[in-house]
Formats: structure tokens, sequence, C-alpha cells
């Protein structure tokens, strides 16, 4: 069953939409007819990104605490066999795929 | 010129290109699809999710503000937050995009982050366009997210299967790239001040408030630290 009405529902995905394609289209509408982009934006464009990938990180492990094992032994082995399996292997696929899996058994069978 | 290639040789050059996103996209998709389904969302949401907004870390996100019902300012925000950085993607196509012709539209829309690193890496082959191999690789990429979506869904509604855990596949997708962007790049610091920023803001505000001010943040320090961490930024003025 929906948490929330069909209208609602609507209206945060069409938001969420509009919005992401305002954030795509921007530098176009702003840099498209001109030559150059200012320096300091082309700088965060370099810098930015993986600062980002780095908040994002903690935002998925953000529930995390330290009060049982259960609340961070999970993530925190997980999220190591991902970093081995991808310093090793170089595999996209093979990284999440088995650290998923990690994740859900250890979850589901090991930290009940 | 050699002889023009036909559709055929685009579409097979662009699905070669596309294979590493296709698993992630596929297997990331379900993972969607699934999460989606669990909230009480049946396929054709995920369907219209991924074709309208077709931002993976944003759409996880969405299923947390769809169950929370959550205004639509704060959706906003939400977005402009964490897909803040395709701005950053789009400023180095500019100029490559200005070319795309009638594509253009669609490869402004589509420019999601494995897209954006897929044709940055791509070497457009003699006798082929590079604006139809970008166009292919970019409706590709996106075609199986979408599949992946749909297929997460379908699976969720027939299929008994304990999913608990399965949304670690996006903590394991930013970690990878983390892992990626660490061994590509010399400095550091970027990703140090994300983390570091990131968990002193989240200890300050606890879980729902920290990430709008740890990524204003992120881009203050960036922007005082620049000219340090890019050697050439001095060369630039003038």
């Amino acid at each position: 069953m929906m948490p929330i009405s069909v209208e609602q529902s609507v209206a945060i995905i069409a938001v969420t939409a509009l919005c992401t394609i305002l954030l795509r289209a921007l530098p176009f509408l702003v840099f498209g007819g001109r030559k150059e982009v200012p320096k300091v934006v082309s700088d965060l464009g370099v810098l930015l990104p993986s600062s980002i990938m780095a908040v994002l990180v903690v935002y998925c492990l953000r529930n995390v605490n330290f009060a049982a094992a259960r609340n961070f032994l999970p993530e925190f082995i997980s999220c190591l066999v991902v970093v081995g399996l991808h310093l090793w292997k170089r595999n996209i696929l093979l990284s999440i795929g088995l650290g998923t899996v990690c994740y859900m058994i250890l979850v589901q069978a090991v930290f009940v | 010129m050699e002889a023009r290639k036909n559709k055929r040789d685009y579409i097979g050059f662009a699905f070669r290109q596309s294979v590493p996103v296709m698993l992630g996209y596929i297997f990331l998709g379900i993972a969607f699809g699934l999460l989606l389904q669990n909230a009480g969302y049946d396929f054709v949401w995920a369907f219209c999710a991924s074709l309208f907004i077709y931002a993976g870390s944003m759409q996880f996100v969405l299923v947390n503000l769809l169950t929370a019902g959550a205004g639509l300012l704060y959706t906003a925000v939400m977005t402009l937050f964490i897909n803040g950085r395709h701005i950053f993607y789009g400023l180095s196509f500019v100029e490559k995009y200005k070319k795309m012709g009638k594509a253009y539209p669609y490869m402004v829309f589509s420019l999601t982050d494995e897209t954006y690193s897929v044709l940055c890496g791509t070497k457009v082959p003699d006798g082929m366009e590079e604006k139809k191999v970008f166009f292919w690789i970019s409706l590709l990429d996106q075609s199986y997210w979408v599949l992946g979506s749909v297929i997460g869904a379908l699976a969720g509604s027939y299929i008994t299967f304990d999913s608990t855990g399965i949304d670690f596949s996006m903590t394991a997708l930013f970690v990878v790239i983390v892992v990626e962007q660490w061994q590509e790049q010399s400095s550091h610091f970027p990703a140090v001040i994300g983390a570091v920023s990131g968990i002193l803001w989240l200890l300050l505000l606890g879980p729902d408030e920290f990430i709008l001010p740890t990524l204003c943040t992120c881009v203050l320090i960036l922007i005082l630290a620049r000219g340090r961490l890019l050697p050439h930024t001095e060369e630039g003025r003038g």
C-alpha cells in the first residue's frame, strides 16, 4: 500500500525530476553562449565531485551507531569487502554485487 | 573518410562502451525497483521515476521522501543538493554538446555520473560521428536503468524474497567511486574534506539535518583552497 496519496507521490516525483533537469541544464543555459567559464566555477568542477562522493558515503552510513556490534559491524565489514575487492579486481559489478550480498547475509543471518 | 557507418555499427560500438554501466545500472535499478515496490509503488511508478528523474542516488533518496511524505520544498532542496554535482559535469561538456543537434536536450537531460565518465573515456573510431556515438551510449545507459527498475519492481511483486539490506548497493556504488577517484587523483584533500565535514556535521546535527551544511562547508573550503590544490590556477588569469 502506498504510504501517501497518488497526487502527493506524483508531485514529489515531478519536483525531483524538474529540479534534476534544471541542474543538468543550468551550465548549458548559463554558459552555452559564452566562450570561457569563470575560473572559480571550473575549479569547483574539478574539486567538488570527490568531496561529494565522500559526503554521500557518510550519508549512506548516517544511521550507524556504536551502541551494539550489530549497529555498525555489518556496514563496517561490508565496506571493507567493497574496498578490498575493488582495489584487487577493479570490477564495479563484482565489488558492488559481492559487497551487497555480504551485507545482506550479515544483517539477515549473522547480526540478527 | 571511410564509408558511412550504419546504425547497427553505432549501436554495437556504443553497447561495448556501455557494458560496465549496463552491469551496474541493471543491478542498482533492480535494487531501486525492489525498494520502491516494498514502499508500496508498483512497476509503473518505477518506470516513470527512472524515465523522468534518471538519477541513481537521488531515486534511492526519493523512496525515503515518498515513505516520509516529504514536503515539496524539502524535496526540491534535497534534490538540488544531492544532484548539485551534475552542474559540474555539464560545465565540461558545454562546448561539445553545442554540436549535438536534435539530440542536444536529451544529452543534457541524460548526463548522469556514469554516462559522464563513459563519454569522457570514449575514443570515437574513424568514420564514426562523435555525436551519434555519444547519443547511443547515453540512450543505452538510460535503457539499462529503466529496465533494471522495472525488473526489480516486477520481481518484487511476484517473488517472495527477503531484500533486507539490498539498499547497501547504493553505499557500495559510492564507496567504489570514492576508491576510483582516490586512486586517480593526486590530491586527496577534497575527499578528506567531504568525509571529515560530513562526520563532524553528522555528530553535531544528527542524521536528518547534516547533509546541506556539509555540502556548503565543502564548497566554501574548496573555493578558499583551490589556489593551492590546482597549481595552474594562477596561469589562467589575465
